[in-house]
């Protein structure tokens, strides 16, 4: 079947997608958008977090005939498409992206699409610095195997402390 | 495989009526994970994303009509005041990228013995809300699970909303996991006191083939509790409720916890889930 989708504003098509296929090996192995990663595949991990009409979602557990006509937005769709060209980490980095780089909240990185898609979901309803128990509950559901999660906390807080400074929300 | 993708109520009912083999997906959450992990291959699948009336509640007398398609995070964000006992439980629900997909409809569709939502439901008196092209069934909570992962719905039958009477006093969830998200229950179980009615409601869940109801440990404690003076909870009274709760269970030894051990949880959860109730109500009077 042929799914009409709208990704990181981009009106998309695919064609020959079987129907029991996620929405996640639709971005992934027919859009060529290889930033949410396939983990899991049961919404335990969270590495494949999208905004599925605004809302963060498990893209392996959305069928993808359920995304037609509706908006996605890929963790390639958070970084500021004019931001900069420098060639250095930062160029047109969202800044919950700059935060986890700043922070160290990365080792192997498998994890950090899902996690930074659902901070910023976390940060976007937020003003200030939210709670580390706020912090923990909005990323309980996306596993590292790498950092024991002390940095992407570190991370989390200073993209937030940065938002609120800059006045900004996001 | 075939994808239907109806826009409006009256066609899903003639889809299923003329597939009744094709599964129901809401939030995909048990439904993608038996796909991706090949577990199962549905002939069809009925996605009812698309039907705008099933995202919705309202309230409807005493009762509180919650559509089909409301996720939890919804109920969560805004049925926590009318339906406390299943928004706590929906806060136990998986991660939030869980919650903002999945549904108590879906949860009732799968039927697993440990969803969170059905120990209130039972508690609460909750009546599921059937529909097919011959019409609506209103099927009472406890006549709705039939067996492990079966349900009371006819194969042309779908979940339209899930009708929850508007607590009339406090309620209470519980669950045993080995951390604080991403758990399926070990065992759970939820009270809701009805002080109008001098009622307790009792639900388990994880413990049984089928969710069920404590109906000695509901008499006893509907009996005895003193809904006149308000006293302190007896002791004894908060033990023998948690005793009747744990001698309605059925559990089985399996790899999320032993028969014995979920046995002696449900007896804690229970005396202690009807002090919390019962101190709210004497706080609250």
């Amino acid at each position: 079947m042929r799914v009409n989708v709208t990704v990181n504003g981009r009106p998309m098509t695919a064609d020959d997608v079987w129907e029991g296929e996620s929405l996640l090996y639709v971005l992934r192995e027919r859009l060529g958008l290889p930033g949410a990663k396939n983990a899991c595949e049961q919404g335990e991990c969270g590495s494949c977090t999208v905004y599925l009409d605004g809302t963060p979602v498990c893209a392996c557990l959305v069928a993808a005939g359920q995304a037609e006509g509706r908006e996605v937005v890929t963790v390639e769709g958070l970084a500021v498409p004019d931001g900069g060209s420098d060639g250095e980490l930062g160029g047109g980095l969202d800044e919950v992206q700059r935060a986890f780089v700043d922070a160290g909240a990365v080792q192997c990185g498998f994890c950090t699409p899902g996690l930074v898609v659902q901070a910023h979901a976390l940060l976007a309803g937020s003003d200030g610095v939210p709670p580390d128990a706020d912090i923990r509950e909005a990323l309980a559901g996306n596993l590292c195997r790498c950092t024991g999660y002390e940095k992407i906390l570190d991370a989390v807080r200073l993209a937030a402390a940065r938002r609120a400074e800059s006045g900004s929300r996001a | 495989m075939d994808f239907l993708r109806p826009t409006a109520w009256p066609d899903a009912l003639a889809m299923k009526a003329e597939r009744p083999e094709a599964t129901p997906i809401q939030g995909g959450t048990d439904v993608m994970v038996e796909i991706n992990l090949d577990k199962g291959r549905p002939a069809a699948l009925l996605d009812l994303t698309a039907i705008p009336e099933l995202r919705d509640w309202s309230r409807e007398g005493g009762e509180i009509r919650v559509g089909a398609g409301v996720t939890y995070s919804r109920l969560i964000a805004e049925l926590g005041t009318e339906l406390p006992g299943l928004a706590q439980a929906s806060r136990t629900v998986g991660s939030p990228q869980i919650r903002n997909r999945g549904t108590v409809a879906g949860n009732l569709g799968a039927a697993s013995p440990a969803g969170d939502s059905h120990p209130p439901l039972l508690a609460g008196g909750a009546v599921v809300e059937a529909e097919s092209v011959r019409g609506t069934r209103l099927i009472p909570i406890g006549e709705f699970y039939t067996g492990v992962k079966r349900n009371a719905l006819a194969p042309d039958e779908l979940i339209r909303a899930v009708r929850v009477p508007a607590a009339t006093g406090p309620q209470y969830f519980s669950k045993i996991g080995t951390r604080n998200a991403m758990v399926i229950a070990v065992c759970s179980f939820a009270v809701a006191l009805d002080p109008g009615g001098r009622r307790v409601g009792a639900g388990i869940g994880s413990a049984a083939p089928t969710p069920r109801h404590a109906p000695q440990a509901e008499d006893f404690a509907s009996e005895r509790l003193d809904w006149d003076g308000q006293g302190p909870l007896d002791p004894g009274v908060a033990r023998r409720f948690g005793e009747l709760v744990a001698a309605s269970a059925a559990p089985i030894d399996d790899v999320r916890g032993r028969a014995a051990y979920r046995t002696h949880a449900l007896a804690v959860m229970a005396r202690r889930a009807l002090g919390w109730a019962w101190d709210d109500l004497r706080g609250s009077a």
